[in-house]
């Protein structure tokens, strides 16, 4: 039941981009409204905010985020972690290493995973949800089924899976388990508005005019697609990072934490969370505020891209 | 030799777990080179799906077709798909209802009109981009450098149809089907739509070279009497999937002997008719017709039926006029009534 109300809303994604008059027009009045939208405004800040964060870090952290500089002030058997001290405006982590550096570099791994989680997942499901939309038939059915039964194994489940099979855990299989799970809904998601794109009015014209199969796939079905799939990619981009800390989370994250990341930190940070809260809290209110910032603006997108919200 | 001939076309609708719905029930019409031929009839008789057949667009499951549609000699049903692509395009063009959604709203009007020529012609892209903007010139859009670069909903609704309308005619096939091209325009556009497609389709001016258009054969798909009136050499009337009566336009709008022609003519508001004059629409719907199987269709809201009407399938005959008909009980011409 669970699983074919998550076919439905995906179904319905898909629907709604296959609009007859969807397209460059449709872009230029979905930008109107956008950039009147306080939602999209707020979550656009807090991404801007974000990647310069991560493309600056180099910069702005005083200190190697791999290096003990603090180590004379942990002590494991009194619980000590050193406090936040001139220097260091929120202290060390449990191995004395500064945390306001490895919370700035930790953007650049967090922004490394979603972007990458999400491209692989797309770009799986751009392949499996192209071949089944546009060649149709027994590929489709095949595809389809594939896709429906990784649809019915909850998301983390599946990703937590994934994760398991890899002898040893490093920063790209959390990336790998985390993209595998939204490959079947990219799929999905394209395949529907492929289908609807089949049936259109301008796909019946392009074949009047003697056009090529591959040319009315990848000209005309493929381009006019894409709507519901560039709205997902925005809220799969929040959906990778909250996936990827709850498999560090899980202990399923990077083995090596030289190289700091938001969800790793978080996992790490279990041991000591009851005296310690603060090295859950920085890693926690950071990925939950640049999640909020990515759903944001792929709602608002959504919302702007919608047929029905025309004006 | 007819440049197209159909016989005994038929397309069945066939769904699982529903009903077969017989779409077009044995049409048969020829088009001679270069010649207008309308079909016509109300909504639902089977305008579009007849096109569609022609065209070898129709879904391959789910969709019967029979009989023969014969374009140059060639056979084109059963013809493989790869063959019939090569065709449209080449020798058959299409031209839509809705001009909006027939183009592809995120590809500039140029690179449109320039995929067909490198598809049939392999012109270059860049001599295609030329020609492009001779076509656009050509169907009456000005300013067509400008233009070819235009996305469609940057165009007006006269002029997607007219690019469209560039795109059917820029190989120069011999056969240009039109499916109700004006239904979606305004009045004032439909009439330059109709001008247009009539010039273009006339013998071909030769002064522009590679994109001259003309000589081409125009099947004119429409409910609108008038459009048929203004444009068309020979009129099919089409009812319930079959052709009821077929004749030139000038004897056919002057003595309709069909009762169903009749009809159709006496539903149209006339300018020139006596003041006062009421509209008078056929009686029923298309619902209530009967198969061809166990007699004529239109019986059941046929003001003229018989007897045999319901018993017998009317065959198509000459009538008066060098009229084709298929009815047992024709109606008179309309001085055999005064006399
Ligand atoms: N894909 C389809 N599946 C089932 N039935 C269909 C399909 N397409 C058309 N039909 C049926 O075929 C019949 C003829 O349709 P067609 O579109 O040819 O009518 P038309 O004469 O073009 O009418 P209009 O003037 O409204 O365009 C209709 O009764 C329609 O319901
Ligand atoms: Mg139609």
């Amino acid at each position: 039941m669970l699983t074919s109300s998550r076919r439905q809303r995906i179904d319905d994604l898909a629907a709604g981009g296959g609009a007859p008059d969807a397209g460059v027009s449709l872009a230029v009045s979905a930008w109107r409204r956008l950039r009147r939208s306080p939602l999209f405004l707020v979550g656009a800040a807090i991404i801007g905010v974000f990647v310069v964060m991560a493309l600056l870090a180099p910069w702005l952290a005083q200190h190697d985020p791999a290096l003990r500089l603090l180590d004379d002030q942990v002590s494991r058997a009194r619980n000590e972690i050193p406090p936040a001290q001139p220097g260091h405006p929120l202290g060390g982590d449990q191995q004395g290493r500064d945390l306001y550096s490895r919370m700035l570099l930790g953007s650049q791994q967090t922004l490394l995973v979603a972007v990458l989680a999400t491209v692989i997942g797309l770009g799986g499901g751009l392949v499996l949800g192209t071949l089944a939309g546009a060649i149709g038939g027994w590929v489709d059915s095949v595809v389809m089924r594939l896709v429906d039964v990784m649809l019915s194994i909850p998301s983390l489940l599946l990703a937590v899976s994934v994760g398991a099979l890899f002898a040893r855990q490093t920063q790209f299989t959390v990336i790998l388990a985390v993209a595998i799970v939204q490959i079947p809904i990219f799929a999905r998601l394209l395949r529907g508005s492929m289908l609807a794109q089949r049936a259109s009015d301008h796909v019946l014209a392009a074949r009047a005019l003697g056009v090529r199969r591959r040319a009315i796939v990848f000209r005309h079905m493929l381009p006019n697609s894409l709507g519901p799939v560039v709205v997902q990619s925005t809220l799969v981009l929040a959906i990778a990072i909250i996936d990827a800390a709850a498999l560090s989370f899980l202990g399923l994250g990077a083995a090596d934490d030289s190289v700091p990341e938001w969800g790793q930190m978080l996992g790490r940070a279990q041991d000591v969370i009851d005296s310690h809260p603060q090295l859950a809290f920085w890693p926690a209110g950071a990925i939950i505020t640049v999640a909020l910032g990515f759903t944001l603006v792929g709602e608002s997108l959504r919302d702007a891209l919608d047929p029905k919200n025309r004006r | 030799m007819a440049l197209l001939e159909v016989d005994d076309l038929s397309v069945v609708f066939t769904r699982k777990g529903e009903q077969p719905v017989v779409a077009v029930d044995g049409v048969s019409f020829d088009v001679d080179p270069g010649q207008t031929v309308g079909l016509v009839g109300e909504s639902g008789c089977g305008k579009s799906v007849t096109a569609l057949a022609i065209m070898g667009l129709l879904p391959r499951r789910g969709v019967r077709v029979s009989g023969s549609v014969r374009f140059d000699g060639t056979e084109l049903l059963g013809l493989p798909a790869a063959a019939m692509r090569d065709r449209r395009g080449r020798d058959l063009g299409m031209v839509f209802q809705d001009p909006l959604s027939s183009l592809n709203p995120v590809v500039p009007i140029g690179l449109q009109i320039t995929e067909v020529l490198e598809r049939h012609r392999r012109t270059p892209r860049k001599k295609a981009m030329v020609q492009a903007g001779d076509l656009l010139t050509r169907v009456g859009i000005p300013d067509p450098r400008r233009r070819l670069d235009e996305y469609p909903h940057q165009l007006s609704g006269g002029m997607r149809q007219r690019a469209l309308i560039a795109m059917a005619l820029a190989c120069r096939p011999k056969l240009l089907l039109a499916d109700e091209p004006t239904t979606a325009l305004d009045v004032t556009i439909q009439a330059q739509i109709l001008a247009l497609l009539a010039e273009l389709v006339r013998a071909g001016d030769t002064d522009l070279g590679d994109t001259d258009l003309g000589d081409t054969a125009l099947v004119m798909i429409t409910h609108d009497l008038g459009v048929v009136a203004g444009l068309c050499d020979e009129v099919n009337v089409l009812y319930g999937g079959r052709v009821v009566e077929r004749g030139p336009r000038h004897p056919l709008f002057a003595a309709p002997h069909h009762p169903y022609t009749v009809g159709l003519l006496a539903s149209v508001p006339r300018l020139d008719g006596p003041r006062g004059q009421r509209l008078s629409p056929i009686r029923g719907s298309v619902s209530d017709n009967i198969p061809w199987t166990s007699g004529c269709a239109f019986a059941p809201r046929c003001p003229n039926v018989l007897g045999a009407c319901t018993s017998v399938t009317p065959e198509m005959e000459f009538g008066p006029d060098e009229r084709l008909l298929r009815c047992h009980n024709p109606v008179p011409a309309p001085q055999e009534v005064r006399a």
